[in-house]
């Protein structure tokens, strides 16, 4: 497998070395899994980032171009991904990646180089602990989770909470944690945890289990395409407990792949949504722009963080002045009430972007923002 | 544990098994009879499940219909394969054969990313294999019974083609010499375009019963369910049809009962599979119905 990975990435720079141009333009790179496992998350943030860069496509008076690095949703590739990128490439900046994991695989490159990133959609804590040079449009996971917690404490009334964890995904493994840290601390019991790894289709052995000792309420941190499935199974084997997940949900897809299953199912998200009540200028804004650009598809939260990506690195380059990464990376880190489609951006000491979380339950079929939800941690 | 749930867990773990069973029995057929581990079998498998996709969703064709079709195309498929990466090599040293199967393997994988695109797709499954039975607690999908049953009667079928009609003769007469059979009059290529078409029909039949208990596919989709099905191919012993069922059964049972016995390590569970590997080659390479293979002289 790994020596594939290899064979695939010397192709890849063969076929980019031949469009590397040296033209006047300022160079922004990309790196999201467009193939593979967590593709559908990667090539739904990208949409939003073209999308932006169509609205906003020059700073400094020069043109941006957007490089974009299919990191396959593998580790290895990502790393490589960001590598050349600063080698190769030699962008300025870099946004990037959907999947924790795949972030802290990339970020470890870009922290040796020096080259600022920031990542739409990966809320471990781990991606930007320590860095210097990496930043987040979105909340942490310790913030998620406890909303997730309450949620389901006050709202759904669930006591006793079984979880379903994908052992090989940091996501999964954190939200996990803290969504069992915040239940317990409220007052709930959580059964011992369920695992599986990526790439597993069959849990039923998982469901009978957690059924059998009587959870009421099933918690499941993983991406929605397995998430679905695991949805469809739980329902077959009669479970009737409320189910959630996280963010890894918000797909317009899940409700296709888990049909019945989903009804009721709600999970935590981006503060964004198309059919959200109080929008602000720029989410309004994004809306019309991506319903006249993609008409079939309803917009989700991770094309939103996409546009605000693009946009934020945009203005960004423009609030410093100029190219240099260093002076790039301090003007994300003094970012202040930057507006963006999913809401207010402030960079915190800890490079997070503090939003509040928001609650969205599938009903009849389609996605309903339930509400805002801003938890004690 | 209570017997109702043993039983719940007993019908989960057949369905697997039975999946796994009929992706192996493609593995050790093209095994037995070229000596070839035919590592692009899970990506047959998984084009297998993209047709029943496209000719339901978007030809709307009736579901008996789409099935027979997917499994058409699927051994076509698995025809070409042969005839473009195995054939020319068939003098070649058995290695060559083999890394021309990972090629393959990688090619089928990455032009259906590129055809089909990364974002999973979900099936649509006929009403009836999916209606819940219930009895005493215990419930089952129509599915998890029908998976089984069309395991053996597919393995039957197979075993009948191969021990009582003419091909499956050659078929046999193939897997001891190629040189003495061609000498014979047997038409070599055909027979084994024949044996590639067959294993083909069987993976395609194990990735639309995948798709209909997994509504869900992807273009990597074959991967794993691929290498499980080469573990319970040697498992039963390689080259032994009769071998592939045990061994797809047995590694369904082991997944789902370390998981329900033991629900702590299920996060090991696949590391139990790969385990069972390692032993088997260890303690009995010929599998636990293989056959002890002759150094020829």
């Amino acid at each position: 497998m790994k020596l594939r990975n290899v064979l695939l990435a010397g192709l890849l720079v063969m076929v980019f070395a031949g469009m590397a141009m040296a033209a006047d333009v300022i160079k922004i790179g990309v790196y999201e899994p467009m193939t593979g496992q967590m593709a559908f998350g990667g090539q739904l943030t990208v949409d939003g980032m073209k999308l932006a860069q169509e609205q906003a496509p020059e700073v400094l008076g020069k043109k941006i171009e957007l490089i974009i690095v299919d990191n396959k949703s593998d580790k290895v590739e990502a790393a490589n991904a960001v590598k050349r990128l600063i080698d190769k490439e030699k962008v300025v900046a870099i946004i990037g990646s959907y999947g924790s994991s795949l972030s802290m695989a990339g970020g470890e490159v870009a922290e040796k180089a020096g080259i600022p990133v920031i990542t739409d959609s990966a809320t471990n804590p781990l991606v930007t602990q320590g860095k210097k040079y990496y930043f987040r449009m979105c909340f942490i996971d310790p913030y998620q989770g406890a909303a997730a917690a309450t949620y389901a404490y006050e709202n759904l009334e669930a006591r006793k909470a079984a979880l379903l964890v994908d052992v090989a995904q940091d996501y999964s493994v954190g939200l996990s944690k803290f969504f069992k840290d915040s239940f317990i601390k409220k007052g709930g019991e959580v059964l011992p945890l369920y695992k599986y790894q990526s790439g597993d289709q069959d849990f039923t052995a998982q469901l009978t289990d957690m059924i059998s000792k009587g959870a009421d309420f099933l918690f499941i941190p993983s991406y929605f395409a397995e998430g679905a499935i695991v949805m469809k199974q739980a329902r077959e084997l009669g479970f009737e407990g409320d189910i959630m997940g996280g963010d890894a949900m918000d797909n317009p897809d899940l409700v296709k792949i888990a049909g019945d299953s989903a009804e009721g199912f709600s999970f935590t998200t981006f503060p964004y949504a198309p059919e959200m009540p109080d929008m602000n200028p720029v989410a309004k804004k994004f809306t019309e722009l991506w319903n006249a650009k993609y008409p079939d598809q309803l917009p989700n939260a991770n094309s939103a963080l996409g546009y605000d990506c693009y946009m934020f690195v945009r203005d960004m380059i423009e609030k410093a002045g100029s190219t240099d990464p260093e002076k790039i990376t301090e003007a994300f880190a003094s970012a202040k009430d930057w507006l963006g489609a999913t809401g207010s951006t402030t960079i915190n000491e800890s490079h997070d972007a503090e939003k509040p979380v928001g609650i969205k339950t599938i009903k009849d079929g389609k996605q309903v923002y339930a509400a805002s939800i801003k938890p004690e941690l | 544990m209570t017997l109702t749930m043993f039983i719940q867990h007993f019908f989960n773990a057949l369905t697997l098994g039975s999946l796994y069973a009929l992706i192996a029995i493609g593995y050790t057929m093209v095994y037995g009879i070229l000596r070839l581990i035919n590592f692009a079998h899970g990506d047959v498998f998984m084009l297998g499940a993209y047709f029943i996709f496209y000719t339901g969703t978007i030809f709307h064709l009736p579901w008996i219909v789409g099935v027979i079709l997917a499994i058409i195309l699927t051994s076509f498929c698995g025809v070409i394969v042969e005839r473009a990466a195995y054939r020319p090599l068939r003098d070649a040293p058995r290695i060559s054969a083999l890394i021309s199967s990972i090629g393959v393997s990688f090619f089928i994988e990455n032009l259906a990313i590129v055809v089909f695109t990364g974002i999973p797709k979900p099936v649509v499954r006929p009403d009836w294999l999916v209606k819940i039975i219930q009895i005493r607690g215990v419930r089952i999908l129509p599915l998890a019974i029908a998976v089984p049953i069309m395991c053996f009667v597919l393995v039957a079928g197979l075993l009948f083609i191969v021990y009582k009609t003419k091909p499956g003769l050659a078929m046999r007469a193939i897997s001891k010499d190629i040189e003495t059979t061609r000498l014979m009059g047997v038409s070599v290529n055909k027979i084994i375009s024949l044996t590639f078409g067959l294993g083909s029909a069987l993976a395609a039949a194990g990735g639309i019963m995948w798709a209909l208990r997994y509504p869900q596919i992807q273009p990597l989709m074959g991967l794993i369910p691929g290498l499980k099905a080469f573990i319970a191919a040697v498992l039963g012993g390689i080259g032994s049809i009769q071998g592939a069922v045990v061994g797809g059964l047995l590694l369904g049972f082991i997944e789902i009962m370390i998981v329900a016995f033991f629900p702590g390590l299920s996060g090991y569970k696949d590391a139990f599979a790969f385990i069972l590997l390692i032993v088997i080659l260890l303690i009995k390479p010929t599998g636990l119905m293989g056959e002890k293979i002759e150094e020829k002289v």
